[in-house]
């Protein structure tokens, strides 16, 4: 029951707290899963569902809390209750917001809050790419290359999809 | 009833169909709220990009309680939703429960090997163009480095760094005001 409570809320604070959504909110779920207050995943398992979540549908944060919910309660409840709790604040927020929505665009403090809020989220970013520069991700030249390769092919706006489904099948070929 | 069936289902195509997540799927919601369904108009849709935004966690469940909630209130907001997150949820649900025996597999693991440091990049890449997107100035550079610092090196929650970049700017715009001068924190 106690682990039950535990997924919940952790995600739930991933979902409340994830301004600026996907890569942004990859720091917040790492803090929760890898990090200081649960050690739910290793950081090898992280990545490879960042990874994976760029290959199948859906947002990250929705495929993490799916994945994390599963395989630290063992059975679907845990996915339903992680995957529940990461969507319940954006869900009744995003509510209200629809509600008043005129009133909300316009108001100045929003703005205010959103003028450093914005930039923060850049931090945000990388931060997590920081974060995952480790060796388990790194582990010899070949991964710096591939690195390199994929962060130019990204500025020339190529679909994430085929570049981790092609650096995977580089990885098969170097690796075999 | 059959209402809310229609925006489920719709919602439900969309997160079938959306690889990557983000902004990729802007597109396809587009065509399908706004162009085929007319649940929302052209307006709205580009009010409800800016909202989005405003609003925490993904990109794609905020469009959708939008979306569900101007078509159908709060009911055609849950069906949204539900349709929104119920692809990925049993995609995931059946990598879990297959993937543990699956990635003791050698050649998986050399995909994986492959994949690794190809995240990392598609995760850094784009902060130049997000950057350039919101204007970002030299305070902002500034702001972003200090919490990049402060989550990755100093392991501070980044639940705490987002409640504290919003009360900088919340303060300091206010501040401004004060003061009678145009408040400086208009970026974007």
């Amino acid at each position: 029951m106690q682990l039950y409570l535990e997924l919940f809320f952790s995600f739930f604070k991933i979902g409340l707290f994830g301004f600026g959504g996907g890569y942004a909110m990859l720091p917040l779920i790492q803090h929760e899963v890898v990090g200081a207050h649960h050690q739910w995943l290793n950081m090898v398992d992280f990545t490879d569902i960042v990874a994976i979540s760029q290959i199948t549908p859906g947002p990250v944060a929705i495929n993490m809390a799916t994945y994390v919910g599963y395989t630290v309660s063992g059975n679907i409840w845990g996915s339903m209750l992680a995957t529940l709790g990461v969507t319940l604040p954006p869900l009744l927020i995003m509510l209200i917001i629809s509600r008043f929505y005129l009133k909300f665009r316009k108001n100045q403090y929003v703005e205010m809050a959103f003028s450093t809020l914005r930039p923060g989220i850049l931090g945000l970013i990388a931060a997590a790419a920081i974060s995952l520069v480790n060796s388990y991700n790194f582990i010899d030249k070949t991964s710096g290359l591939i690195f390199a390769t994929v962060f130019v092919a990204c500025l020339y706006r190529i679909h994430p999809m085929k570049l981790i489904i092609a650096s995977g099948l580089a990885g098969l070929i170097i690796y075999r | 009833m059959r209402e809310l069936w229609q925006i489920f289902l719709s919602f439900f195509r969309i997160g079938m169909f959306t690889l990557g997540g983000g902004y990729a799927m802007l597109p396809l919601i587009q065509r399908e709220v706004v162009e085929k369904r007319q649940w929302v108009d052209s307006r709205e849709f580009i009010e409800l990009l800016a909202l989005a935004q405003t609003s925490p966690g993904p990109m794609a469940i905020n469009a959708a309680v939008f979306v569900g909630y101007k078509h159908h209130g709060i009911a055609g907001s849950l069906a949204a939703c539900l349709g929104m997150t119920l692809p990925s949820f049993l995609i995931i649900l059946i990598i879990a429960m297959y993937l543990v025996g699956f990635r003791e597999n050698h050649y998986v693991e050399c995909f994986f090997k492959g994949v690794r440091p190809a995240v990392v990049a598609l995760i850094a890449a784009p902060l130049y163009a997000l950057g350039k997107a919101i204007k970002i100035r030299w305070w902002g550079v500034l702001l972003a480095a200090l919490i990049a610092a402060a989550i990755a090196f100093a392991g501070i929650s980044p639940a705490i760094m987002v409640v504290a970049a919003a009360l900088i700017g919340l303060f300091g715009g206010m501040l401004h005001k004060k003061r009678g001068e145009k408040p400086d924190a208009t970026v974007s």
